[in-house]
């Protein structure tokens, strides 16, 4: 259409546009030239080939973060889902003083990650959360120390992390179980259908579209999770929740090895693409199907 | 002279070609309806003649210039949507003078259009309400009020009727008709629905597939339609059209025989389809035209029948073909029945079965 | 009337969801009760108990005088720092994600889709791509260290998030109102003025405290971007953790955690609803 001719529109639109998408086009493929260079402290010239790497993947620390990726990520994203799913078919049951619930289930998202991670370590360290609690009240042999048990460590910040996003997910299922229309609710009651099968058979089977969506935007939560971390356990004890996020930001400021911190964001980038480009994919198709049909 | 000349004009969505060479010539003061099938291509060319949207080839004279390079705004038209398209944050009166408050006229003079206006369509208590307090039916007029203050060179209508119930309907379209009348604009009116175009126009021109089947004042569209998708498209039952044969001077439909039109002289012994219209098929005593023509009497099987109240609609074997004949309410009609009906065969058209085209 | 058994099931689920939800207020009354306890009280029990003395000096002390990395002036300071970044990143990058995502939904130009799909690829692209050339750029411009680099980089990559909100809200305005405004003669500015921007509160509202909300909480651009007095109060809280991390200071750390996060929870509940429609609209992107 015609009008975009002049010059103050051109500006408005233009402008912004172009620096928020090349800074999007630029910075990755700096990042991603960077991390094909020798740079240590400072960007340098020259090619060295897949050496950052293979350098980055040979390192303990990448090895044990990426498990503990697959950990945090299976376990964060299962449970916040069934977590949040319970919390919604709850909801659901025309529950007294619901509007007061589903504030309660969503604050956690209006807060920072560092706080929620600040004050879980408190709340998880058996010095003086929890288990201190429970020990003080005469169970002196009750035990809650994954905090600084390196092997359940991680699953401390699949708890906060439970705390925090459940109620994103409760929000969205509750959105698509208000949203199943009513018709199909009374057929389904004429059909003589319990509570039980009327949500595993009617309801819960219309939500798979918004489950998809929910978890994908969790798995990109968990696969970029940094703050929490930081804030909850330091990466600790020792390096036992080491994260991929935390291993660049270690590279690249800690270590002052910029080309491997660049090759390490590029891998993390990767598996954000392995689970991104998939569901691109799926929603494109999804999308020609209804516009075929 | 000519209010609108549209010449050859072609519209192409990549390889699809949308309106396939439209030629039209709409005069001073018509009222003139584009009518057809949805994706026919009606509201696309009344887009490209409001400027909204651009012509692959071919060209828009609005009043004697060529306006296919000129911006909407700038070509003397108003338009009249189907969602009202009423900005929702304004007042009506808002609505009604922002174009002019585009053009900066001045105030003085836009409170006059807008009194002018508002007391034409009898709006003026709804000047100051906002869109979303209005009914459907107020919103329609705040709509044309937004067009008519604009006194434009030509009126373009895109299905405005098509959202309000009914009853709301056949009210507002014989008000826009009246509105004609009154200021003797020139429209162009966009819809689907046959009655419409029937009723309102001066001038129907049928579309489908992207050309203009039919461009000729509603009687001729109805009594001579060009072809047999016209026939069938306006009036509603739709006209029948079934395979026949010219023989010795008439038209054969099975053991019917009806008095073939002059004009089927040289389709002696030929197929031909034979189009005639439901309210030629009636009940034996019908007297057809101002002389009160008797029909022609026939025998046939009664498969169904409809009573809508003012008169009864009839599924019929007219010679082995399934037609549909109209009879008055209290004839009484026995389904599988044999009984006898009168054809009206003065107003019978022929249409070449290869061509689909009118013969006679 | 229910059957008993009914009337048992719907006391079996108010009861579950009823101790769901005090268990999720849990962390916060803990944090808010501590920072009324002083850190001695704390030692002595636990994380989690009622203030025996109420100890509300933990406020005033972490406001304006407790020491963070050798500066003694509290974190009044901090959320000062944050306030004048999330403040200007949040309205800046709102107007600019409208006009854009206006023009984007409702003005056809050339490679409009393709720069609506790339500004939308910064929803996900991960902040770790872009931490070395931000760094580099910032040195380059002479604002490494500087609040206003922290404003530049929330407003370009929030832009993402506005453009996108917005983007998708326009695209509801039916094709007919733009016709109608195109042949009253109104350009592009005039349609946004009189036309959209009088239906844009809703979304504007989403999108301000979407940005207010993430900018504020932002945690690796502070830390990374600033050192000392210039941090982001998150980043600050962090330090705050390391320094007392010899000798216990949980009332003092509590009350610090209770400030720090309190804008976004103000901002959560005024505008609640909002909030949730802002995360529903980011979800179906």
């Amino acid at each position: 259409m015609a009008g975009l001719r002049r010059v103050p529109e051109f500006l408005v639109i233009w402008v912004p546009l172009l620096i928020a998408s090349g800074q999007i086009v630029v910075f990755t493929a700096w990042t991603t030239w960077l991390s094909f260079t020798p740079s240590t402290l400072m960007p340098t010239d020259g090619f060295v080939g897949l050496r950052n790497y293979t350098s980055v993947l040979a390192t303990r620390n990448w090895k044990i973060a990426f498990d503990n990726l697959l950990i945090f990520g299976s376990g964060f994203v299962v449970l916040t889902m069934l977590t949040g799913l319970v919390l919604a078919v709850l909801i659901d049951q025309r529950i007294r003083g619901e509007n007061v619930l589903r504030s309660i289930f969503l604050y956690p998202l209006a807060v920072s990650f560092v706080v929620t991670g600040t004050v879980w370590s408190w709340l998880l360290n058996p010095g003086m959360g929890i288990q201190k609690l429970v020990n003080d009240l005469g169970w002196s042999g009750f035990r809650f120390d994954w905090l600084v048990d390196r092997d359940m460590a991680i699953w401390t910040i699949v708890v906060a992390g439970i705390w925090q996003s459940s109620g994103f997910a409760m929000a969205l299922f509750l959105a698509g179980l208000r949203s199943v229309e009513a018709d199909l609710i009374k057929a389904a009651q004429i059909d003589g259908a319990g509570p039980w099968r009327l949500y595993t058979r009617v309801i819960l089977p219309t939500l798979w579209p918004i489950m998809i969506a929910v978890l994908v935007i969790l798995l990109q939560t968990a696969i970029r999770t940094f703050d929490l971390v930081r804030a909850l356990t330091g990466g600790g004890p020792g390096i036992a929740t080491q994260l991929p996020s935390l291993v660049v930001y270690d590279f690249m400021f800690q270590r002052g090895q910029l080309g491997r911190g660049a090759a390490a964001a590029v891998l993390l980038l990767l598996t954000l693409l392995a689970v991104l480009l998939p569901y691109a994919i799926w929603k494109r198709v999804q999308a020609r199907r209804a516009a075929n049909a | 002279m000519s209010a609108l000349v549209i010449r050859d004009l072609h519209k192409r969505f990549g390889s699809v070609g949308v309106l396939k060479g439209i030629n039209l010539d709409i005069d001073d003061g018509d009222f003139t309806v584009l009518v057809g099938p949805s994706g026919c291509g009606k509201s696309t060319l009344l887009n490209i003649i409001a400027g909204l949207e651009t012509a692959s080839s071919g060209e828009i004279v609005i009043d004697g210039k060529v306006v296919n390079t000129i911006a909407p705004k700038d070509r003397d038209i108003a338009m009249v949507f189907q969602t009202y398209a009423l900005y929702p944050s304004m007042t009506v009166r808002q609505n009604i003078t922002f174009g002019m408050e585009c053009r900066n006229v001045p105030k003085p003079q836009r409170e006059e259009a807008v009194a002018r206006v508002a007391r034409l369509l009898q709006i003026e208590p709804l000047l100051g309400r906002k869109p979303a307090q209005l009914s459907g039916g107020q919103r329609q007029r705040v709509a044309m009020g937004r067009a008519l203050v604009r006194d434009p060179k030509l009126f373009l209508f895109d299905e405005p009727l098509s959202n309000l119930d009914a009853k709301l309907r056949v009210e507002m379209r014989m008000e826009i008709k009246q509105l004609h009348a009154r200021i003797g604009a020139t429209i162009v009116y966009v819809t689907h629905d046959q009655i419409e175009a029937m009723t309102m126009a001066t001038r129907i021109a049928v579309m489908h597939q992207g050309e203009v089947q039919q461009f000729a004042d509603p009687e001729t569209i109805y009594n001579r339609p060009a072809n047999v998708f016209v026939a069938r498209f306006m009036g509603a039952p739709p006209m029948n059209t079934v395979p026949a044969r010219i023989a010795s001077g008439q038209v054969v439909v099975g053991d019917v025989r009806l008095p073939a039109p002059p004009a089927a002289a040289g389709w002696e012994g030929r197929e031909v389809i034979l189009g005639i219209r439901p309210e030629c098929i009636a009940e034996p005593t019908r007297q057809f035209g101002e002389a009160g023509t008797p029909g022609i009497r026939i025998m046939a099987p009664v498969e169904l029948t409809e009573p809508t109240g003012a008169e009864t609609i009839v599924v019929l074997r007219m010679g082995g073909e399934k037609v549909l004949g109209r009879v008055a309410p209290d004839i009484r009609l026995t389904v599988g029945a044999t009984a006898a009906f009168a054809i009206d065969a003065r107003k019978i058209c022929l249409f070449d079965p290869q061509t689909e085209r009118l013969i006679a | 009337m229910r059957s008993p058994a009914a009337t048992l099931g719907r006391w079996a689920i108010h009861i579950a969801i009823w101790g769901l939800g005090i268990a999720y207020l849990v962390p916060l009354v803990v944090v808010v009760l501590n920072s009324l306890r002083s850190a001695e009280e704390i030692t002595q029990t636990s994380m989690i108990g009622w203030p025996h003395i109420w100890e509300f000096s933990n406020y005033i002390q972490v406001w304006s005088t407790y020491c963070i990395a050798q500066t003694c002036s509290g974190i009044r300071p901090y959320m000062l720092n944050s306030a004048a970044v999330t403040i200007p990143a949040t309205l800046i990058s709102t107007l600019l994600g409208a006009v854009a995502g206006y023009a984007i939904s409702l003005w056809r130009f050339k490679g409009d889709r393709w720069i609506f799909g790339l500004v939308t690829a910064g929803v996900f692209l991960p902040e770790q791509m872009r931490l070395i050339p931000w760094t580099i750029v910032l040195r380059d411009l002479g604002m490494t260290n500087t609040i206003a680099g922290l404003v530049m980089i929330h407003t370009i990559q929030g832009l993402s998030f506005t453009t996108l909100f917005c983007r998708n809200y326009y695209m509801a305005i039916p094709a007919d109102l733009m016709k109608a405004a195109h042949i009253d003669g109104a350009g592009f500015f005039r349609i946004f003025w009189r036309i959209v921007l009088p239906l844009s509160p809703p979304i504007l509202i989403v999108t301000v405290i979407w940005q207010f909300t993430h900018i504020w909480n932002e945690f690796l651009y502070g830390v990374t971007f600033t050192t000392g007095q210039q941090q982001p109060v998150t980043a600050a809280l962090i330090a705050l953790s390391a320094a007392v991390a010899d000798v216990p200071q949980h009332g003092l750390q509590s009350a610090a955690v209770v400030v720090a996060a309190l804008p976004p929870l103000l901002v959560y509940l005024f505008g609640g609803r909002y909030f949730v429609r802002g995360l529903t609209a980011g979800a179906v992107k």
